[in-house]
């Protein structure tokens, strides 16, 4: 059932509408049932949970029978910023995760971030679908402010990411839809995977694997479900090593994302195209693997171009 | 006066990204003022451009107090402001967002990073800002309560408002919040516009930060006095907000006292013409704040009046 969680109207001839799609059990199911939200799009240019919706939808329509619980699809937060390929809002040049919970009685920007949120509270788990922006490949991960991670670290290990990174926590994310989410008792995981302006289907696919995991586990779906994968859990800072380019020019990597480096291994160039010169040979600082890499070539000074996790953390 | 390069990066085709400031005097770290950080902020980089200028000539003539310093930057975003985008020119990142900033992170980082270790340490810190809705405003200092604003020092400055508000979880991240926290006296300086260049509130600015450092000592200065500021919360002004979203036809300008009652604005139908909805003003007071474009979404605050004395 298709369902407006806000709407707003445009200036010319037009209607700002955010939607979702509840899927519920064919048939009556005792007692009280679970309800999950996946939701995606807060970022216009991060479409990788695009797919994961469509499947999400495509899996539960081939086995029905086998939902037990309330699937909220929520797969365009930022309607307007996706249409027109635009990460933040179009038109206020905001970015729409730094404005939850919002506030009813705001301006629009608001007003439609405080009814999203009233419309996902009250689900027993949120997954909120990143993928990264244009500029990084990330390995399916989840990420979780280490003020909620107690809760949120079991429900993460069953969602069959390849890496969980707790992070500290900073007072700048507490506009975040999933912290404004987790403070009202609705847990909620952030995940980040692939690249902006792309579709990465084993990703997403791996991911909706888990996710019906995770429904299983929750009680709301009785069908076949995969064994989730193990994923690293990082918890400590000193785990992360980043690559940052030391000069502006066009980065050309020479490994593959995913992969494990050893200390002084080439990860690739900084060239520079007009010269013809090779500006920055860029070397594994430590032994990790290489869970963030940069898709987008261009760098300025400063621009990050991968990052690693040290083989520290991975013997944990 | 000198000239001198703040930060530099090298780019691949363009040239070299730079923050130029102006130093006036030598001694103490007395006073840092820093115009444009967004790409669209012309007005502030105006503003500043005339400081730059008054304060050029007040040298000239002996007028800065000995054993001061006074660091003005123009602009920490010449490179947007080039190719007419808001945020930085390659990632859209916000430089304000960024400060203390981090010599080792971003690119955006290592600006905020590579700025502040210069201004960090000034005694008084001023910044042109702007909002982030378009709209004019009543000239007016601007202070976020994080617990060390000292609002009898910015009345000094003789603008018309001095208006306090609360800090949000983002403010943490602008330079306005970090030279509080690194003990610096910080003050945000709203001149009318952002994007078009008005004379009247940027003269209006810089006689409020000369007559500011002339109270201080800082420079022999002997012009208009200014106002006796009156000290309001953000949270006192009451919002004027649209029902219906189209094209914005406004009866009254920034300034301008208005009557309970009083018609402020029409929303009229993009395609029919007709009045799609009148905006009157609830209270008597003072237009404060007043949205300059031509279209409104719906449920904008496109008026902010401050409520008379």
């Amino acid at each position: 059932m298709i369902k407006t969680v806000a709407s707003v109207g445009l200036p010319v001839d037009e209607v700002l509408e955010i939607k979702k799609n509840r899927i519920k059990p064919d048939t009556k199911i005792e007692g009280k049932k679970k309800r999950i939200s996946i939701v995606t799009g807060i970022h216009g240019d991060e479409l990788e949970g695009q797919f994961v919706c469509f499947e999400i939808i495509r899996r539960i329509r081939e086995e029905k029978d086998k939902l037990t619980g309330i699937v909220d699809i929520y797969p365009a937060m930022n309607p307007l910023g996706i249409d027109s390929i635009t990460r933040g809002i179009p038109g206020f040049d905001l970015d729409m995760n730094r404005l939850f919970p919002g506030n009813g009685d705001g301006d629009m920007t608001e007003y439609l971030a405080s009814q999203i949120v009233k419309d996902v509270e009250g689900s027993d788990a949120c997954i909120d679908i990143h993928a990264s922006n244009i500029y990084l490949t990330e390995i399916p991960q989840i990420r979780i402010n280490e003020q909620h991670k107690e809760q949120l670290i079991p429900l993460a290990m069953k969602t069959n990411v390849d890496f969980i990174w707790v992070h500290g926590a900073s007072t700048v994310l507490e506009s975040t839809f999933a912290h404004s989410l987790n403070s009202r008792g609705v847990p909620t995981l952030v995940v980040e995977m692939g690249v902006g302006m792309r579709i990465t289907k084993a990703y997403c696919n791996q991911l909706v694997d888990g996710i019906f995991n995770l429904m299983r586990e929750m009680g709301i779906w009785q069908g076949e479900t995969i064994t989730p994968r193990k994923p690293i859990i990082s918890q400590n800072p000193d785990d992360v090593s980043y690559l940052n380019a030391s000069v502006s020019g066009i980065f050309v990597p020479n490994v593959k994302h995913w992969e494990h480096l050893k200390k002084g291994d080439q990860i690739g160039s900084i060239i520079d195209p007009l010269r013809g010169e090779v500006l920055d040979q860029i070397l594994s600082p430590v032994d990790g693997i290489l869970f963030t890499i940069r898709e987008y070539p261009v760098v300025d000074e400063g621009s990050l171009m991968g990052r690693l996790l040290r083989d520290e953390a991975l013997k944990v | 006066m000198k000239k001198k390069i703040i930060y530099e990066i090298k780019a691949l085709y363009r040239d070299n990204f730079r923050i130029t400031g102006y130093e006036f005097g030598s001694g103490k770290k007395s006073v840092c003022v820093v115009g444009s950080i967004r790409g669209n902020e012309i007005q502030q980089l105006y503003t500043c451009s005339q400081l730059v200028k008054r304060l050029k000539k007040l040298e000239e003539e002996g007028k800065l107090v000995k054993g001061h310093k006074i660091l003005v930057i123009p602009s920490i975003n010449p490179y947007s402001m080039n190719i007419k985008k808001r945020f930085w020119s390659t990632d859209n990142t916000d430089i304000n967002r960024m400060f203390p900033g981090y010599n080792l992170g971003e690119t955006t980082q290592r600006i905020a990073a590579g700025v502040f270790e210069v201004i960090k340490d000034y005694q008084y810190g001023m910044q042109f800002a702007s909002f982030y809705m378009p709209g004019n405003f009543t000239p007016h200092i601007r202070m976020m309560k994080a617990g060390y604003e000292n609002v009898e020092l910015a009345k000094e400055f003789g603008m018309p408002y001095v208006v306090l508000r609360n800090t949000r979880p983002y403010d943490t991240t602008t330079l306005n919040y970090n030279w509080q926290i690194w003990e610096t006296n910080a003050f945000s300086i709203y001149t009318t516009t952002t994007a078009e260049v008005d004379k009247e509130s940027a003269g209006t600015a810089i006689r409020s930060i000369l007559n500011f450092l002339s109270k201080e000592g800082i420079v022999d200065y002997c012009g208009h006095e200014g106002y006796i500021s009156r000290v309001v919360e953000d949270t006192d002004m009451v919002p004027v907000r649209t029902r219906v979203a189209g094209i914005f036809e406004s009866e009254v300008k920034v300034g301008d006292e208005v009557l309970k009652g009083q018609l402020l604005a029409r929303v009229i139908d993009p395609y029919e013409g007709e009045v799609s909805e009148t905006l009157i003003a609830p209270i008597d007071g003072i237009v404060f704040f007043q949205h300059n474009d031509p279209l409104t979404y719906a449920d904008t605050a496109v008026f902010k009046l401050m409520k008379g004395r």
